[in-house]
């Protein structure tokens, strides 16, 4: 007995060292798995509130292009109410229900990385505000990333410009889907994978959003085509898609928080666990 | 005793808050950003208690990866280089560095700046490793240290000619 105590004490140094050691690796490799430890996020209410008290000030610097943007989305808007045809057309509605099948929460980025490559984003508007995990966030341009964690009054953004991100997205001409993924080089380029060699792809041309996501609506832009690659592997295309989204100003955003989804993905649960 | 307990605490919060506010911000060419929180664990005095080192090094580089989401990224580099640090001083000083005579925050000579380049190496390597986790990166991973060690070892030396207390 007294020789443990002896031990204990001689290397007290080196067996905080490995605990603290242990925990800090076991906390970084929570992080790497999806659904990450709650605790360690800036979506907590200290480091929430600071970056919040941060971005109070910062957001003068940026008001200008802020409301450039508002203004042409204004711009966007009104072009398409005054050219819509039917002018008694409602917005659609879901018959039985009566609600709508999605519904938008504003919210504002109050923290932005983009230099490292499992970027995340801290919007300021959580659970109080209806806001959960996996809804999809978009601003006025594009989709800009996948809400990961939730608190009381903030929560944290998978931004596109995550190596672990993967959203559903097609090319707007053709129909044709592929995966939207990141290869962590440039903060204005995301990648296209797995796009079939039948599909005529060119320059230029826009993808959007894909039907077969439930978190992002179909139609929502992305960007354009930038390259074109054949994947030597796999013999799919590999495509450099330009974003429309300035990813290093984000501002104001909007959560799509689709009625279905909880729905849908009970239902696949469902079937996958009968199989 | 206490004098230097206050300064202990003081640095620790200084140099979090610079690190949130000012150089987070800084992404020069889209990548690097320097890391001058370290010079806590690196200006830490010498013959201080280990023990309280390791824990605050860890509770520093927590914090970090709260503002930073990066899991415990940053809790492992700092609990490494402050475990590590006797060591870099008997390398960069030689023997004698327990009797005090190490002073850091002083004129730059050769021993000062060995020591903290490799204390700021080992930091940003075992950082950017655990960061990325992936050995595809590699070229990327080396890349990064390089540049970013470079860039927190200005900041770091800028920081020390700063608040240097001034002798005449």
């Amino acid at each position: 007995m007294q020789q443990i105590f002896n031990f204990i004490l001689k290397n007290s140094n080196r067996l905080l060292f490995l605990l603290l050691l242990v925990i800090s690796f076991s906390l970084t490799i929570q992080s790497h798995s999806y659904h990450k430890s709650k605790i360690i996020s800036s979506a907590n209410f200290f480091t929430g509130g600071i970056y919040d008290r941060i971005n109070n000030v910062n957001e003068y610097f940026s008001l200008k292009s802020q409301n450039d943007e508002l203004a042409l989305e204004n711009a966007r808007l009104k072009s398409l109410l005054y050219n819509q045809k039917d002018t008694t057309k409602v917005p659609q509605i879901d018959t039985i229900k009566g609600v709508k099948k999605t519904e938008i929460i504003v919210s504002k980025v109050i923290h932005n990385s983009y230099s490292i490559h499992e970027n995340y984003l801290t919007i300021n508007s959580g659970e109080a505000a209806g806001v959960r995990p996996d809804m999809g966030v978009i601003n006025s341009a594009g989709i800009v990333g996948i809400v990961d964690k939730t608190s009381k009054n903030y929560a944290t953004v998978i931004s596109i410009l995550n190596i672990n991100s993967k959203i559903n997205a097609k090319i707007k001409k053709s129909n044709h889907f592929g995966s939207l993924v990141w290869n962590g080089k440039s903060t204005g380029f995301v990648q296209l994978i797995d796009v079939p060699r039948l599909a005529g792809v060119r320059k230029g041309d826009t993808i959007v959003t894909g039907g077969q996501s439930i978190i992002f609506p179909e139609n929502i832009g992305i960007g354009t085509i930038d390259k074109v690659y054949i994947d030597n592997v796999t013999n799919y295309y590999t495509l450099d898609i330009k974003l429309f989204n300035d990813m290093t100003n984000l501002g104001h955003v909007y959560i799509i928080k689709s009625k279905d989804a909880e729905e849908i993905s009970n239902l696949e649960n469902q079937s996958k666990k009968d199989e | 005793m206490n004098s230097a307990l206050l300064g202990n605490i003081a640095r620790f919060i200084l140099l979090l808050a610079a690190q949130v506010l000012v150089f987070n911000k800084i992404d020069l060419f889209g990548f690097i950003n320097p890391f001058p929180y370290v010079l806590f664990i690196i200006l830490y005095p010498v013959n201080g208690n280990k023990m309280g080192l390791l824990a605050a090094s860890f509770f520093l580089g927590i914090l970090m990866d709260m503002f930073w989401n990066s899991g415990g990224v940053h809790a492992a580099a700092c609990v490494v280089l402050a475990y590590y640090r006797p060591a870099i001083f008997k390398f960069s000083f030689g023997l004698s560095y327990e009797y005090q005579t190490v002073k850091l925050n002083d004129v730059l000579t050769p021993e000062r700046f060995s020591f903290i380049l490799i204390a700021v190496v080992i930091h940003h390597f075992v950082l950017f490793v655990l960061e990325v986790f992936k050995m595809s990166f590699l070229w990327d991973i080396l890349v990064r240290t390089v540049l970013s060690t470079l860039f927190t070892i200005i900041t770091c030396i800028i920081i020390i000619y700063i608040i240097k207390p001034n002798k005449r």
